[in-house]
This record gives structure tokens, sequence and C-alpha cells, in this order.
């Protein structure tokens, strides 16, 4: 299974040249195992996608963590979803007293949005998620509710045997920087035990997420506790805040190695990287 | 591993932020934990006690009104939030492991999460008087 990262930004895109490192763009994956293919999140990184790599004859399926902007704003312009022969699959939590389906169309219709979602020529297909496991040609997918505001869903994709876990808005314990020691008690921790590459949330450094308790994101080390606990194999630092530049980033994952160490890889997520599993 | 719904574990942060005692239970009612609050009102550690079933916590703090008279577990709030899913409320008298008398008002819900799961139960102890 091939994953590339085409969106590592959180909160907002953004296009400034100290900013072209690790990316711009906002939350999205896709998973490639032989011609089937799998995307996790429609952040403005879904615009990216070689959209000619795909059979237009084959169902796409697009799977939502939740439906804070960063993560559906690239969601009207994905092309596919205009194409009247294409069937289309969105998949996202439920878990609201508003569907899924209703809570998509605040964002795709006017004054937001030109079209309403039932206008849309692929009048794709919506499907509410919660604690489920799904099958979707060779992947099976795994959802959990994780901790983070509003209905929110981890996924663990596994297919030919390795799997990859993606948590990208994620703060598994509000208001404390260490996880509870019982490992039952740690939010998302069956979605990510010993999976083969872990995609989390790591949006802020330590004194930095003391300032922003309870907005719902991770800092570096408490996302690489969360690896070590479920021993992840391999942990990409995801979600990176567009306050801060390349730069920045850089020195502070420098900094957060330099004084840690693990038996597990750490890198930076980069848009555009390629990763076998 | 069979990890704890979210909506337990928000539970356990909040009573972990509070100082009101607070005990939450899953769905058969088995003590999966009491905050440091409730350790005060019990006499015990979390840490020492651990998980307990409905059976034990029911009995071992020897719930009794104001007259003395034994409370069956089934008219505790939580047994009964716990049992019939719905909220439940009572004032009465327990006795700490440490020897002391509280009386203590208690309110307990049945927690619903998002998947429209009954996944357990809450209950926040107020304290109103304590005899040695
Ligand atoms: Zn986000
Ligand atoms: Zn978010």
């Amino acid at each position: 299974m091939k994953v590339i990262l085409h969106g590592t930004r959180g909160a907002y895109p953004t296009s400034t040249p100290d900013n072209q490192k690790y990316g711009g763009d906002t939350p999205c994956i896709e998973l490639i195992h032989n011609d089937d293919r799998l995307i996790i999140d429609a952040g403005t990184g879904i615009i990216g996608i070689d959209w000619n790599q795909y059979d237009p004859t084959k169902r796409l399926d697009i799977l939502l963590t939740h439906l804070h902007m960063d993560h559906i704003q690239g969601l009207g312009f994905c092309k596919p979803l205009f194409d009247p022969n294409r069937e289309v699959h969105i998949w996202g939590p439920g878990g609201s007293i508003y569907s899924l389906q209703t809570r998509l169309n605040r964002f795709l219709s006017p004054p937001l949005f030109p079209v309403v979602l039932r206008d849309i020529p692929s009048q794709p297909e919506i499907h509410e998620l919660s604690n489920t496991k799904i099958e979707l040609g060779p992947f099976t997918v795994h959802s959990s509710f994780i901790i983070h505001p509003g209905p929110t869903l981890g996924y663990r994709v596994t297919c030919d045997g390795k799997s990859l876990t993606y948590i990208p808005d994620h703060e598994p314990m509000i208001g404390r920087t260490k996880l509870y020691d019982d490992d039952s008690w740690v939010s998302g921790f069956d979605l990510a035990y010993e999976t083969d590459l872990l995609i989390h949330d790591s949006q802020y450094e330590n004194e930095e997420y003391i300032r922003k308790i309870g907005w719902g994101h991770s800092s570096m080390q408490i996302s690489a506790e969360f690896a070590a606990r479920t021993k992840a194999g391999r942990l990409v630092f995801f979600h990176h805040d567009p306050a801060h530049n390349d730069q920045h980033r850089s020195s502070t994952f420098e900094a957060f190695m330099s004084k840690n160490s693990f038996d597990f890889p750490i890198e930076l997520a980069v848009q555009g990287q390629e990763i076998e599993i | 591993m069979a990890g704890r719904s979210i909506e337990i574990i928000l539970s356990r942060q909040l009573a972990d932020c509070l100082n009101v005692p607070v005990f939450i239970v899953d769905p058969e009612g088995n003590l999966l934990f009491y905050n440091a609050a409730a350790e005060g009102l019990l006499g015990r550690r979390f840490e020492d006690t651990g998980e307990m079933p409905m059976e034990m916590w029911s009995t071992a703090f020897h719930p009794t009104d104001e007259n003395g008279k034994s409370i069956p577990p089934n008219e505790l709030p939580l047994v009964n939030a716990t049992k019939n899913q719905v909220p439940s409320h009572k004032s009465f008298w327990l006795r700490s492991l440490d020897g002391k008398s509280h009386n203590v008002t208690v309110m307990a819900i049945p927690i619903v999460g998002r998947s429209q799961e009954f996944v357990g139960a809450m209950a926040i102890f107020w304290a109103n008087t304590t005899k040695a």
C-alpha cells in the first residue's frame, strides 16, 4: 500500500514562500494499492490529486474525519464530483442530531458555495460512520470517534497485511501533557495499536499547547507518547500550524528530537510525500 | 484490547478537573473510576481499590437513610441510573472505609453517546455533613 500526502497543513491553507517546504494545502491523503484508491479528508490537498490515474468507471470513495473547514474545503473543487457518470461515495462521522448530509449542505450550498449538494452532477451517496468496520475494495477500514471538538473520527486502514492509522486532529488528554497510564483510557488507542504507519496531529510545541488547551490538537510530545504507547512502527507529525513557517517548524522538530529518543522513526509530513508501507 | 468509549474517557477527564466527588460506571455497573474528591469521601484511593463490581461498591459503603436503615442497592441513584437508564437523585448517609459517616446528595445520569449507545453512568456527590 502506498500513501501520498496531498495536504499536511492544519486550520487554513497557506501559500507564503516560507511555507513551501512542508506544503500549504490542508489535509488530504490518498491510499493506493494496485488499481484501487481511497481518499481520506477533502482539504485543499484533494485538488492536487492526479485524477488521470483514476479509472472513471470505478467508484470513488472519500472518507472524512470531520467537518472542520480545513478537512472539507477542497470537496467542492474535487473534479470527479462533477462527472454525472461517476459513482462517488462520501463517508463521514454520524453522531450529531443533524445528518451528515445536512451538515455537509451547510457548506455545499449558497452563499458559501454556488451548488447545493443534491445538484452536484455525480449525486454522491453520503454514508455515516461511527465506531464501525467497513470493506472498500481491498481496504478494510475501522473508524472510531476520537477526542476533538464536534463528531470526529480517526481511521485505521488495513490492506495486504499492512496498516495505516490516520488521526489528523486529536487532543487525547485535554489540559494535561501526559496520557493516562492505562491504555484502555487513551482516546484512539485501538486504532493505532501496532499500526505500521501513524499519521497524527502534532500541531504544537508543549509550551504552545498550554495556551491552547481544548482547541482539539496535540503537541509533538503527546503525539510521540501516543505513538510509543500504541507501539506504532513509524510516526508522521501532521497538521502543521500555518502560523509557523518552515524554519520554525524544522527548528522546533530538531529541538524536540534532540531532547527525546524513541525506538521508532519520526518525521514531519511533507506535502507530496509518498510513503510505501 | 477494548478501549473505553470517548464519552467515558471524557467523563473521566471532566471528573479529574472537578473538586466534587464523581463516580463513573460501565453499562454493567462496574465502577471504572472515581476522582480524587471521591477518594476523600470514601477514604480509599482509586489506585488502591481499582475497578469494583456493582455488588461490591453498592454495599461497601453501608448506605443508610435518615433513620439508619440500610438502603438496598436498587434504590441507590447510580444503580438506578445504570440498570434503568434514567436520571436518579437521592440524599442518604454512607460510611467511608476510614469509619466516618457522610450525609450526601447524589445525582446520577446515564451516559448515552453519539452512537446512541448506552455506555455507562456517572454520579456526582455533594457532601452535606460529616460525622466522625
Ligand atoms: Zn484540522
Ligand atoms: Zn478539526
